[in-house]
């Protein structure tokens, strides 16, 4: 099973809190998963508000960890300061860095996302950067002193699965000790097994299963799949071949003509 | 004195921002603060003198992907 920062999970499978119908619907469809990692974010609170707390009951009572998000942020500056809130409020040194670029796309920004996750880094924070799949950018940010690297599949919310499947199959075995989890762009179950077969870690999951007509079955059937796809990296899949070999043996066959 | 509370004007009589959370409605809430756009721990929030003008962001635990 994967491990994050030292900490191991119990599941390839982390999964978003956002967009559910209700959070009855939340609750369960994290039970169904088995996800061990809730994502979670910072957002604005009236005086005399009762959201922030009654959401945080709900998350508590799921027994999960939590990793706090940057989400929404546009600059570094921006981004080092709402981990820092993030790390008083949730009580935890884990953060989903991610520093937006371009609006339409919600493509990370590269070279602000460095310069937060060294400063986050060197202020004792276990950085989750969600990137881009470039093969520099994850060398710049290990060296900046990230542990784990989350590129996206497609963009945030899309659900169209690996748009460069060269480019996550290189980042993958260019850097094969490092736990590496696929974020963002997962539509299908079938796109997780797919990159949990190349051998990613984990998967990080949000509108696919809270804006599916059925979130609980949904996250269920993410989780088979995440583990299906982790179970047959480690079962030594055969190699594929152009032309076909069969499968039945040639000996015994009856000559029936 | 008026300062901004989450982008809106608000007027408060405490200086400090611990007193001033607590006239704004969120006494013993769990919430983060920040002014003027850097980060104000819990600890310091005590000491931390409010000016006229400052931009106050307090954030609370929500939904994320």
């Amino acid at each position: 099973m994967p491990v994050f920062y030292g900490v191991e999970v119990a599941s390839p499978l982390l999964l978003g809190t956002s967009q559910y119908p209700s959070p009855a619907v939340l609750t369960e469809a994290f039970r169904a998963s088995g996800a061990g990692i809730a994502t979670v974010s910072l957002r604005r609170e009236a005086g005399g508000g009762r959201a922030g707390e009654d959401f945080w009951a709900i998350i508590r009572e799921l027994g999960v960890r939590v990793l706090p998000n940057t989400a929404g942020c546009h600059s570094a500056r921006e981004a080092v300061t709402t981990a820092q809130m993030a790390r008083e409020v949730f009580g935890t040194p884990w953060i989903k860095l991610e520093v937006i670029g371009h609006t339409d796309t919600l493509q990370p920004d590269p070279f602000a996302l460095v310069e937060a996750a060294r400063t986050l880094s060197a202020d004792g924070f276990q950085v989750f950067p969600y990137m881009t799949e470039d093969l520099v950018l994850a060398d710049r940010l290990l060296d900046a002193g990230c542990e784990v690297l989350m590129p996206w599949a497609a963009p945030i919310g899309t659900g169209l699965g690996m748009v460069n499947p060269y480019g996550l199959r290189a980042l993958r075995e260019r850097f094969p000790g490092v736990p590496m989890v696929v974020d963002a762009g997962l539509g299908l179950p079938s796109h997780a097994g797919a990159v949990m077969e190349m051998g990613y870690d984990a998967v990080l999951l949000n509108t696919a299963v809270a804006k599916a007509g059925d979130p609980v079955a949904m996250a269920r059937a993410f989780a088979l799949a995440a583990e299906a796809g982790r179970l047959a990296v480690g079962a030594d899949p055969m190699p594929a071949r152009s032309m076909a070999a069969a499968s039945t043996p040639e000996i015994g066959r009856a000559f029936l003509e | 004195m008026k300062i901004e509370l989450n982008g809106e004007a608000r007027e408060v009589s405490a200086g400090q921002l611990a007193e001033a959370l607590v006239e704004l409605g969120y006494g013993g809430a769990t919430v983060a603060t920040a002014v003027n756009g850097a980060f104000v721990p819990v600890a310091a929030r005590a000491e931390r003198i409010l000016s006229e003008g400052d931009r106050l962001e307090v954030l609370a635990p929500r939904q994320g992907g």
